[in-house]
């Protein structure tokens, strides 16, 4: 029983912090970035050499955690907020579908890029190895890397709360992203507040990259598109553009996968994600504005 | 001295012309009230101005410098405040979030916390409903406090001119006399300019000041509202009579 619930909130806790890396962006810029799963890719592989090889030459593998997290995060954030300002600037006044696709195009570029210098065979990479002994809590053996990445998703949560409550930076965000031509007209920066949510997000792409690559042991080009799917179906059932919805759905479809693994049938087992986007559908039936409806629907300027 | 000054401006929505060679000339310390009927172009004027609509042709100088073109950030760091038709409140926002979103462009500057501060007092003290509320969402407030919230939001930046799109807009008669006492107070205290946005000619008349009829994107009159207020003329215009 507490593995289940430990199971589910650590892939709760991947999708939550996937969700929030496109609910950020969407919030001010009415952008689904479809390249963000991508961007998680590349976090993983800018530690790797360039190689054809399975067994993949890490070389920031020696680096000590407390280096390694910082530099994978600043990747992260640096290859988002460059995405920003070669791509996504040039497309602020277009319509949302344009933009999207944009992102999908954006998105092939860093997967081709990573497939030329890498091949498509995933690699084997052991990053932060200490964290696959198990802990014994209240009589479960966890792995400890589960237990560390549901408490950094908290301390992420919580932290980025209090930027957004409490700092400049924060307040700005929150009114850009329910009205972003009021924001404007009162002087904020549009620039400013748009990088720096690129930043927040790519940010927590280095996080899922950290995380998700800890827990498979593996690079593979293709890790971040499976995350991305279930995040993108969680900023949708949050009620898109809401962080807190983006996070409780994210922690809803962890749990859904985990108990629905465990409760369905051996026989049905393999439908599994069938039944997952089976729930969705329903959830969007009856609350298609989303769990958490946004607020704030005028258009960006 | 002239602070706002519009030539030739014009704003197209695709082949339809809103706003067609509209030239002003507002000076400091003004009161200009621009009225018309629907449809008559004055939003899309105010908005343009404030850099959120671009214009199709003219241009538009602020206290000496060409704003045409230039971003809604910029024209408003420079002390151009527009309070948008509809109001606009950040609903999800606490009242005094909002205000202190109004008052970031100054936040760099030396000495800003003081600064801050002060403005808030003052803006808690022209309206000290916001104060009793501040820690409110600010979409629970009502359409009159939300007025008075976006005009104490406009102050925190503390702007040399202020545009309102319609602050009667959806207001009881004796909300809106209070709305334009305070507006009025303020823009003798503190030498604002004011750009006020009304369809019916009626506010300008009490309030006195300067009156500009805007009719199918165009000019129709300019002079003193009080003089243009009463006259046939204005009556004329607005029901478009003096094209038959
Ligand atoms: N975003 C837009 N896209 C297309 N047409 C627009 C847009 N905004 C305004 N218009 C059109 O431009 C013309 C002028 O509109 P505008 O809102 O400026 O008038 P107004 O004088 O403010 O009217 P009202 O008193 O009703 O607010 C109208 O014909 C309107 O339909
Ligand atoms: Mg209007």
């Amino acid at each position: 029983m507490l593995q289940i619930i430990f199971d589910s909130l650590s892939l709760g806790s991947l999708y939550a912090l996937g969700a929030l890396g496109i609910a950020l962006i969407f919030g001010v810029m009415r952008l689904v970035n479809f390249a963000h799963g991508d961007v998680i890719a590349f976090c993983i592989f800018a530690l790797l050499w360039p190689s054809t090889d399975a067994m993949a030459i890490v070389f920031a593998g020696q680096l000590p955690w407390y280096l390694l997290v910082p530099l994978v995060l600043i990747v992260g954030a640096g290859l988002s907020v460059l995405c920003e300002i070669t791509v996504f600037r040039h497309f602020r006044r277009a319509n949302p579908a344009t933009m999207m696709i944009a992102s999908f195009a954006l998105g092939f570029v860093i997967r081709y890029f990573l497939l030329m210098l890498f091949t498509s065979r995933p690699k084997s990479i052991s990053l932060l190895p200490m964290l696959s002994q198990p802990v014994e809590i209240f009589g479960a053996r966890l792995p400890l890397l589960q237990l560390i990445t549901i408490v950094a998703t908290v301390f992420i949560l919580i932290g980025l709360s209090l930027f957004l409550r409490r700092t400049r930076f924060g307040l700005e965000m929150r009114a850009a992203a329910e009205n972003f031509s009021m924001a404007r007209m009162l002087g904020v920066r549009a620039n400013r507040v748009i990088m720096g949510a690129f930043a927040l997000s790519g940010a927590l792409a280095g996080a899922i990259a950290l995380i998700f690559g800890s827990q498979t042991g593996t690079a593979d080009i293709q890790m971040g598109a499976s995350i991305m799917l279930m995040a993108f179906i969680a900023t949708v059932i949050g009620g898109l553009g809401s962080l807190a919805g983006a996070v409780l759905a994210g922690f809803l479809l962890g749990a859904a996968s985990v108990v629905m693994q465990v409760m369905l049938p051996v026989d049905a087992r393999p439908f599994r994600d069938a039944f997952v986007y089976g729930a969705v559908i329903l959830v969007l039936l009856l609350r298609p504005q989303g769990l958490i409806a946004a607020r704030g629907t005028k258009e960006r300027v | 001295m002239t602070l706002l000054n519009l030539v030739n401006v014009s704003v197209r929505y695709g082949r339809l012309t809103a706003v067609r060679d509209v030239s002003i000339d507002l000076k400091e310390g003004q009161i200009l009230f621009i009225t018309g009927p629907n449809g008559a172009g004055k939003s899309s004027l105010l908005r343009a101005i404030a850099g959120v609509t671009p214009t199709a042709g003219g241009h538009i100088e602020f206290d000496g410098a060409e704003i045409t073109g230039r971003a809604p950030e910029d024209i408003a760091r420079l002390g151009f405040s527009m309070v948008p038709e509809g109001r606009e409140v950040f609903g999800s926002l606490t009242i005094e979030e909002n205000l202190l979103v109004g008052a970031g462009m100054h936040s760099r500057t030396a000495g800003a916390k003081g600064r801050t501060a002060s403005d808030l007092a003052s803006v808690y003290d022209t309206f000290p409903i916001l104060k009793e509320r501040r820690h409110q969402q600010a979409g629970l407030l009502s359409g009159g406090q939300q007025q008075m919230l976006v005009i104490g939001r406009a102050l925190m930046t503390r702007p040399r001119l202020i545009a309102i799109d319609e602050p009667s807009l959806g207001l009881a008669p004796n909300i809106t006399d209070q709305v334009y006492e305070r507006l009025v107070a303020l823009q003798s205290e503190r030498k604002l300019t004011l750009l006020i946005v009304e369809q019916s000619s009626a506010r300008a008349v009490m309030v006195g000041g300067r009156m500009i009829l805007m009719r199918s994107g165009g000019v129709v009159l300019d002079g003193d509202a009080r003089t243009l207020g009463n006259s046939e003329a204005v009556q004329a215009a607005y029901f478009g009579y003096e094209e038959q």
